[in-house]
Order: structure tokens, then C-alpha cells, then sequence
């Protein structure tokens, strides 16, 4: 059972790219910066729209960074944009020192995060980014879910000064807020109430954290279910609450288990509300060959695996 | 407040002055890199006291030119010359690092004005300035980019993946000026990875290339006032410097990267710059 084959999906590019231009029409300080990544960026469009505005360096990751720093100091408001595994793996010192330190302000875009590559494999995988970025200081880090939050992260990152890492994905998800919703960073959603559990998902992990909620809830066991679309800063009262409700929780993401939104929900979790807890995400290992849904199936983040994980944590013998 | 008038007696009498000041803030401080600031001397002397268009009074001018040191080691170098043009309180010079100071072992411009952006890591100066050319040009601004860069530092590929940009899209706002004083932290750049042939790697990449003596005035006022040297063109002065400059024991001396003089050391290069021993 797969329930969001049943609904519209969207790839987030599409309104990440669409937010963009709407913003540069507005505020000419919007440029962007891209390593060859026009196309996977999705920025042909505003390249058509604005193409002195769009910086093409070529397959240069380190110097795109460093470029991004510098037309930040030139008074310019940079989008540099590249596939994630690249853009956090390639020039992190750059990150670390050109942007972060630097306290520039720079807006860093990854796409096709997690193993959005799939059968690309490890080397074009990205779930060691929330890790990286995570651990430098002056550096706030937002994982949106769906098209919606996309659309108004980029215009939040567009309009608040400092550094920034916006990380996207190609896969398609469906609509998992409202139309009236709005994101707010450092503010988790509550997407469902819920006494039994709490899911705490962002990315494309939100809409099968909500897919388990349901089938969970065919058992009688009710999920708060919280969309942490900031992953820095980490919204420690939404945590501490769902902990002190709930008195369990599975944090879900496309990612390494270590390092990432589990581990930066276990920091608030074991200092101010200790609770069972389990991390969901890939197991420290470098992934098999295989398209995302199937590896994403493979690793159990999926939500039957999330159902499974949180029968076993509230110690609910499985019928499987 | 460009200060084009300056003579080059001046700047000679300005630099040794600022090579005495530096010696001192490494003695008594303990630490420091003297070798490479004494090499940067003379060229940040003539950058900031006869070239860039800056005002200390308002160091975030947007229409300011921006200069960026790479070889943010040097930092005594930097933090005498942006004290002694007037962006912070000669004073405060007797801070450097020690707890609290802002004046850290690598620059950050969120504490000291006049730096540009945070150095300390080879090879993120040329980057960096490469964007604020770019972005100069998308807004139509005239002012200018300069970056000092080591040559040890050139090993990072960095620099070469923005000195192909640069050259690709003709930043002639653009010039970087390397400070060839020949050594690194533990050997001669030749002896551990050589540049050469360096002005042609740069050519190559489509810069205006020049070499000059990096501690003569003349020398680098006449190519600093003549940028860009190529209509459409990056600039790239190899400036052939000496490390330790001035001090006859530390010069040319790969073990003076960042040794601290003796007590008797400091006494002598104090007397080789014409100070009171």
C-alpha cells in the first residue's frame, strides 16, 4: 500500500525555481550561482529571465562557494545552487569559513538531496549534509517538504539576512500542508495531533511519516506528527512538548541515522525530556545500487517501516 | 581619500616604521608569521596608503574598493597597516591574540573593519574577490577588487579554478598580486611543488600578467596606477618579494616562517630597521 501514488506529486525544484524568479523580479540583488547545474537546478527559466544574473562557473564547487561570498560582499544577495552531495561534500571548508564564519549573506541551495540519485549511486548520494553543515556555527539549515514550504522557505531565505542552507530534493511529493499554511523558521508543524507517539520527519519523509500515522492510527495508536522543517535552529520546545505528551519518539529522515534531525532531536531529548527514542534513516553504511524509492523501501523509510519501528518502540507486537 | 600625492620616500619611511611596530607585536606577543608579513609589507603599504579608494571612517561603503588578504596568516601584517591607516586604534594593536582580542591569529571582518572577508585556509582570498568583481560588474560599479595572495598558497587548486573564471569572463576590475617571496611553511615552494613557469600558467588562464619587485615603490605604484594592464583582462602582478625583508638573518630563511625572535634577535632586527636596539 502506497498511498501518495494515489496523489499529485510535485518536485519541489519546480517551485523553488518559480519562487526564485517571482523574488529577482522584485529585488534585483537576487543572483545565482550554479556549478554546470543549470538544468538539475531547474534555473533555466530565470537564467532566460535574468541572464546576467546568472553566474555559470562551470564544474568548480570550492570556487562557486568563494564566488558566492564575494558577490555577497559586492552587496549582491546569492542562491548558490548544486547538487547537495557536491555543493556540502566539495567546498565545505568554504561554507565553513567564506560563508558561516564569514557571516556572509550567502544562500546555499542543495538539490537532490539524500539518495534522490539513486542507482547513481553513494558518491552522488547525499545523506552525510545535515551531519556536515549541522556542526558549523552561524549556519541555519531548512529542509522543506513539500511545494508550499519550498516556495515560502525560499522567499523567508530571500528575506532574512545571513547564512543559510536550503536543502532540496527531486523527488516528487504531494501537498502535505494546507493552503493557509506558513512556514516559519525554527517553528515546527504539527501536521497531526496525536497522545500515543511522535514522528518528527522534514523533506520527503514527511508525507510517509503521515502515511505511518494513519496506519497506526488503524490500531489505536495515535501520532503527533511534527514536520522539522529547521533542522538549525532546532525548535527544542516543540520537542521537549511532544516528548513530555507523547513519552516516545521516531525521528525520520533521508539521511544517515548519525548526525542528522535524529541526532540533533536526541541532544534536546536526552538533556531536557528523556524518552525512548529511535532513529530512523540510513544505517551508516554506503547504500546498494538502486533506484531512491527502492532504497528508501530497503532502508525501511517507508511508511510501513516507520509503522513497524513505532509498534516495536511502543512494544506492540507486529503482525508481520 | 585616495592618497596619490604620497611620495615614495614616504611609503619607504611608512613601511619601516611598520616593520619595526611588527616585529615588536610578534616579540612581545609570541607568536605571529614574521617572514611573510615582512614580504607583504611594502605592497600593503602601497596598497593603502597610495591606491585603494577607502575611507576608515566608513569601512562599509558599499562603493569602496575591496581588498582581500588570502594569506590571512599574515595577520600582523594586515593589523598594523589597517591600524596605522586609521580603521582601529593603534593600541589596540597590543591585543593580538591574546584572549578576547579581536584581533585573532587570522583576520574576521566581523570584529575589525577594513577586512573584507574571514582568511586563515589557503586558496578562499582569490574566490572571493573573483565574486565581488563579478558582482561589481553585474552593478555596474567602478570600484576595484585586489587580493594578495602567497605563492606557496597557489598549490590549492582553489585559486585556479577562480583564476580560470576570472580570465573567462574578463574581470578587468580584477587584480591579484602574489607575494612571490619563493618560501612556504617548511621548504622552498620549488623544492616542495613548483610554480614555475608561473606568468605563463596565468597568461594561460587569460590574465595580464607583470612582475615587479615587490619592495620597490616605483615599481608598484606604476603598475597599480595602470590597471587594468589589459582592456578585458584580469591583472596578476607577481611581485618578487624576500621573506623577512629587511631583517638580513631571517631573510631568504625558510626556518623564519613563524619563529619568535630571541630577546637578542629582536634586539638586533630592531637595530637592522633603524629602531633603537
Amino acid at each position: 500500500m502506497n498511498a501518495s501514488l494515489e496523489k499529485d506529486l510535485f518536485d519541489c525544484r519546480d517551485a523553488f525555481a518559480q519562487s526564485l524568479e517571482a523574488l529577482a523580479e522584485q529585488d534585483e540583488r537576487i543572483v545565482v550561482v550554479v556549478n554546470d547545474s543549470v538544468g538539475s537546478s531547474k534555473v533555466g527559466g530565470f537564467k532566460k529571465k535574468f541572464p546576467d544574473r546568472l553566474i555559470n562557473v562551470g564544474i568548480a564547487e570550492q570556487n562557486m562557494v568563494g564566488v558566492g561570498a564575494g558577490l555577497a560582499n559586492a552587496g549582491l544577495i546569492p542562491f548558490v545552487c548544486a547538487a547537495s552531495c557536491f555543493l556540502t561534500g566539495r567546498a565545505l571548508e568554504q561554507i565553513k569559513a567564506d560563508v558561516a564564519y564569514s557571516n556572509t549573506n550567502v544562500k546555499l541551495v542543495g538539490i537532490s538531496s539524500g539518495m534522490a540519485y539513486g542507482a547513481l549511486g553513494p558518491t552522488h548520494h547525499s545523506i552525510e549534509d545535515f551531519a556536515w553543515t549541522r556542526v558549523i556555527a552561524n549556519l541555519k539549515i531548512i529542509a522543506p517538504a513539500d511545494p508550499l514550504e519550498t516556495l515560502q522557505a525560499i522567499e523567508m531565505a530571500a528575506k532574512t539576512v545571513g547564512p543559510m542552507f536550503l536543502r532540496l530534493s527531486r523527488m516528487g511529493v504531494p501537498a502535505v500542508h494546507p493552503q493557509g499554511y506558513r512556514f516559519e523558521l525554527g517553528k515546527a508543524a504539527r501536521l497531526r495531533e496525536g497522545q500515543d507517539i511522535t514522528l518528527i520527519a522534514n523533506g520527503v519523509m514527511v508525507t510517509r511519516a503521515l502515511e505511518a500515522a494513519s496506519l497506526l492510527a488503524q490500531e489505536g495508536i495515535e501520532a503527533l506528527v511534527l514536520n522539522m522543517a529547521t533542522v538549525k535552529p532546532l525548535d527544542q520546545a516543540a520537542i521537549i512538548q511532544a516528548a513530555q505528551k507523547t513519552g516516545a519518539i521516531i525521528s525520520i529522515e533521508e539521511h544517515s541515522m548519525h548526525g542528522g534531525l535524529g541526532s540533533a532531536v536526541a541532544e534536546v531529548v536526552v538533556e531536557h525530556a528523556p524518552v525512548k527514542m529511535r532513529i530512523l534513516g540510513v544505517p551508516g553504511v554506503f547504500a546498494p545500487t538502486g533506484e531512491a524509492p527502492w532504497l528508501l523501501e530497503h532502508f525501511g523509510l517507508t511508511a510501513r517501516g516507520i509503522y513497524e519501528a513505532a509498534k516495536l518502540l511502543k512494544g506492540v507486537p507486529s503482525h508481520a | 581619500m585616495l592618497q596619490s600625492m604620497i611620495s615614495t620616500q614616504e611609503l619607504a619611511d611608512l613601511a619601516c616604521q611598520q616593520r619595526r611596530q611588527n616585529l615588536e607585536l610578534i616579540y612581545r606577543t609570541g607568536m605571529g608569521h614574521i617572514g611573510g608579513d615582512m614580504s607583504a609589507t611594502d605592497i600593503l603599504i602601497t596598497l593603502y596608503f597610495a591606491i585603494l579608494n577607502i575611507d576608515p571612517s566608513r569601512p562599509q561603503d558599499p562603493h569602496r574598493d575591496r581588498f582581500i588578504m588570502s594569506k590571512g596568516h599574515c595577520s600582523g601584517a594586515l593589523y598594523c597597516t589597517l591600524a596605522n591607516r586609521g580603521f582601529f586604534p593603534v593600541t589596540e594593536l597590543t591585543t593580538y591574540m591574546q584572549p578576547l582580542s579581536k584581533l585573532n591569529g587570522h583576520p574576521d571582518r566581523n570584529k575589525i573593519p577594513g577586512v573584507e572577508t574571514n582568511t586563515g585556509p589557503l586558496g578562499h582570498g582569490l574566490p572571493v574577490a573573483v565574486g565581488a568583481a563579478i558582482g561589481a560588474k553585474i552593478s555596474q560599479q567602478s570600484w576595484r577588487t585586489y587580493v594578495l595572495t602567497g605563492d606557496g598558497e597557489l598549490q590549492e587548486g582553489s585559486n585556479w579554478e577562480a583564476a580560470m573564471l576570472a580570465g573567462h569572463r574578463g574581470l578587468d576590475n580584477l587584480t591579484v598580486i602574489i607575494d612571490r617571496n619563493r618560501l612556504q611553511q617548511g621548504d622552498w615552494v620549488a623544492a616542495t611543488n613548483t610554480l614555475e613557469p608561473l606568468a605563463q600558467k596565468w597568461q594561460a588562464f587569460g590574465w595580464a600578467v607583470r612582475e615587479i619587485d615587490g619592495h620597490n615603490y616605483e615599481e608598484l605604484l606604476e603598475s597599480l596606477k595602470a590597471l587594468p594592464l589589459v582592456k578585458d583582462k584580469p591583472t596578476c602582478l607577481i611581485a618578487h618579494t624576500h621573506k623577512g625583508q629587511g631583517i638580513s638573518f631571517m631573510q631568504d630563511h625558510p626556518g623564519w616562517h613563524h619563529r619568535v625572535p630571541t630577546e637578542a634577535e629582536y634586539h638586533e632586527a630592531l637595530k637592522e630597521l633603524g629602531g633603537v636596539a
